[in-house]
Parts: structure tokens; sequence; C-alpha cells
């Protein structure tokens, strides 16, 4: 009882330093107006195919304001998934099937902040998720500082192919805290933090493990919390040129810890095009009950890849092309993206030789973008 | 310290570093003015352009990496690895 209010006691101090420094700071920042987020269309192809998974499908975004305070975006994506992986042709069967997601947001603005409320709903025959977020981003420091934070809750039913006695659940919560900075009249960064927390059926109920060469159903723990946090930097090189850099450090109480490096250069060629080329590096220790082939009995055990030690790098390009441009009325762009990446695992083996398991994934995109 | 002395402490210290201060103490301004602005907010500046296209990227890479995350876009649950 102490401790919850010594706790209690804590929070409301912390939370009245931080309404004084941003009141401080929203005083400076004087009368000034966040914009709410342009109209926009989004048309998109997308296609991915590694590793014996195929998934493509189109996905749709509208965006429009209505009254100049309140902005709605509707979204659909679709992926019809083929999915031969490793992990199906060793221990299961080819299967196909689709997943279609919905999505509706709000933006409103109030002057320097922007709230923004979400739902989402993703179904496949066998997964159900239901997400919710909440976002406020707020310009403070007239307007050379953004902050932003955030709350996802997300629901999730998990059901498996021809055994309808079977049904689990997963929630998620995700809080994040985010800070843009204008550093000079080139140069801005942005430090993002994300707290993620899962609880319920975190497994697959297709997958199998193996425990001295069996294979059994796998177990994984039933709560998994992590941390994840992203720096980047953005820079304009004043030749028509930008480049751009970043970091994420992720770990989480399954002891993955991973690094991702990115870096980017986007340049404009004429008056028309605009292309970006960018690389990736990601890297992961596995969870402390990752094993290819357990050799001993323990409660939690896993032959999930995703858990495993390994790494991947992509690299990528993107092209844009503007096709029509009425200035004060529409803009419409044809773009096209491709990512090449490569997978090394490092403690997963192809059953079927016994090798280190890795394969190379592709990934396309066409899309027409339309602001008005 | 009560709540009310630490949100006043906090108010002076904002203010402090943004300019409303005492003329002896140095402060703080915007040092990148509004019209200074123009080449950061080119397009090409953007964190993220096309909310879809970003969207298929993050999404293909939460399903195959144990790492989720940071990255400013809301990734929604899937059966999908």
């Amino acid at each position: 009882m102490a401790a919850t209010k010594a706790a209690i006691g804590l929070w409301r101090r912390l939370l009245a330093l931080f309404g004084g420094l941003l009141g401080g700071l929203l005083g400076v920042a004087g009368a000034r107006a966040a914009d709410l987020p342009e109209n926009k269309a989004e048309t998109l192809f997308h296609a991915y195919t590694g590793g014996g998974v195929d998934a493509y499908g189109p996905a749709f975004l509208v965006r429009k304001s209505i009254f100049d305070k309140v902005s709605l975006t509707g979204t659909y994506y679709l992926d019809a998934v083929s999915n031969a992986s490793i992990d199906v042709v060793t221990t299961a069967s080819p299967y196909k099937e689709t997943r279609h997601e919905f999505g509706l947001s709000a933006d409103y603005v109030y002057r320097d902040a922007q709230i923004t409320f979400g739902l989402m709903t993703s179904n496949e025959p066998d997964y159900v998720a239901n997400t919710g977020n909440l976002d406020v981003t707020q310009e403070v420091f007239g307007g050379m500082t953004t902050i932003a934070f955030g709350f996802t809750r997300a629901s999730d039913t998990v059901k498996k192919h021809n055994e309808p006695e079977f049904k689990d659940n997963a929630d998620h919560w995700q809080y994040r805290l985010g800070i843009t900075q204008i550093l000079t009249t080139r140069w801005l960064m942005s430090a993002n933090f994300e707290a993620l927390s899962d609880e319920g059926y975190l497994a697959s109920p297709y997958r199998v493990a193996r425990v001295f060469g069996a294979a059994v159903p796998e177990r994984t723990p039933r709560t998994r919390t992590g941390r994840a946090v992203k720096l980047r930097l953005v820079g304009d090189l004043g030749n028509r040129d930008a480049m751009n850099v970043g970091y994420r450090y992720f770990t989480d109480t399954w002891n993955i810890k991973a690094h991702t490096a990115e870096i980017g250069y986007s340049r404009y060629f004429g008056e028309n095009w605009l292309a970006d080329s960018f690389f990736r590096y990601y890297t992961q220790t596995g969870a402390l009950f990752y094993s290819d082939n357990a050799t001993s009995e323990t409660l939690f055990v896993s032959r999930n890849r995703q858990l495993s030690t390994f790494n991947n790098m992509g690299l990528g390009a993107k092209l844009s092309y503007n096709l029509r441009r009425v200035p004060g009325r529409y803009d419409l762009k044809l773009n096209g993206s491709y990512e090449y990446t490569r997978f090394k695992f490092k403690d997963f083996t192809d059953l079927r030789d016994g090798s280190l398991y890795g394969y190379a994934s592709n990934v396309i995109q066409v899309y027409l973008s339309a602001t008005y | 310290m009560t709540a009310r002395s630490l949100a006043v402490a906090g108010a002076i210290a904002a203010s402090l570093l943004g300019g409303c201060a005492m003329p002896s103490v140095p402060t703080i301004q915007p040092w990148v003015k509004p019209y200074e602005r123009e080449r950061l907010g080119d397009p090409i500046m953007k964190l993220s352009r096309d909310a879809l296209p970003d969207k298929h990227f993050e999404h293909v890479r939460v399903v195959r990496e144990g790492a989720r995350g940071a990255t400013g876009f809301q990734g929604g649950g899937c059966g999908c690895n």
C-alpha cells in the first residue's frame, strides 16, 4: 500500500514537471497551428517472394479532410499467400490463404497538436486481429521540435485449420514516445522509443520443434515484453539530393537482442524524377528457448527460425515519376520499388540435407500516389 | 518538493530555455526560423513519403524478424509467420 502511494506520488511529480516544461515551451512557441495531413490517395500492388513463400495483392488508401479540422483515412490491404516455406515442406503441407485488412483512422488538429485515433481489423481463416491506436503529436519550441506519444492495443484470436476445438487469444500493448528535432536549415533528427508487451498464445499451432530429433508441438511462453529505440538523421546535401541514416536497438524478455542499421540516398533527376536507394543490415541473437534440435527436455522449446540467431542484408531502390501536376489542385505520381534481401541463419538447419539454412527474398511494389 | 513547486520549477526552466527569461541570463531561441525551413519541407526530407508502401515493407520485416517497434508504423497482428 505504501509502495503504491509512493509510486502515485512519483507519477504526479513527474507529470507536473513534464506539464510545466511543456507549458513553458508552448508559451515560447506562440499561437501557431499544426496542419492536417494532406488529402491523399494511394493504390498499391505489392509482391513478395522468398523462402518458398509468395504473397501479393492490392492495397488502397484514401484520406480526406472535413471542415479543415478532421481528416479521415480509410485503408484496405489484401495478402494472397502461397506458403511452401522450409517449415511447411519439411513438416507439413503447402497451403494458400488470403488475408484482408481494413483500417479507419481520424486525425484532429487543435492548435499545435495533432491527435490520431485509428481502428484496424485483419482477417485470415485461422487468425483474426483487432487493433486500436491513439497517437498525439505536439509541436513545441517554435515548431523546431515535435513530440509524439501514442498507445496501441490489439487483441487476436488464434484458430487452427481442421481443428475447430482449438481456439486461443493473444493480447498486445504498445506504448511509444518520440521526438523529431530540426538541427539546422538542412538537417533534422528523430529519436523514438517503444515498449511492447504481449500476452497469450504467442506460438504457432502448426509449427513443430525438435527434441532429440523427434518432432513435438512448440511450447512458447505466454508473455513477452520488448523495448525498441530508434535514431534517425536526415540531411539535405545541397545538390537536390539528401541522405538518411538510422539505427535501432531491440531487446526483449525472451533474450532476443537485435541491431538494425540503415542508410539511404535520394536525388531528383530533372523536373519529374526522384530516385531513392537504400541499404539495410539486421542482426539478432536467438531466444533462450530456441533450439534447432534440443538435447534436453525443457518447459519451453521452439524451432521458429524468426527466434533464432540470424542476420540479413537488404539493398533496394525506388523511382518516382510525376505523371501530372496542376499546382493548387492535384499531383499524381507513378512509383516503383524493389528490394533484394539475403537471410543467413546461424543455427537453423535444412532438415533435408542438414546444412545451415539461408534464402533470398524479393519485394516489388508498383503504386500510384495522388495528393489533391 | 511538492507537485506544484515542481511544475513551477519546470515552467521556469522551460521559459529560460525558450527565451522568456530575465535579461541577464543567456537564452536559447529557436535558431531555425520558419522561413528558413524550405529545404526541410521538401518531400525528399520526409521520414516516410507514402504510407502504404512503407507499411508493406514494415509488414514484410515484422513477420520475419524477431525485433519490432520504434519505426513509427502501425502494425496489426496477423498469423503470417
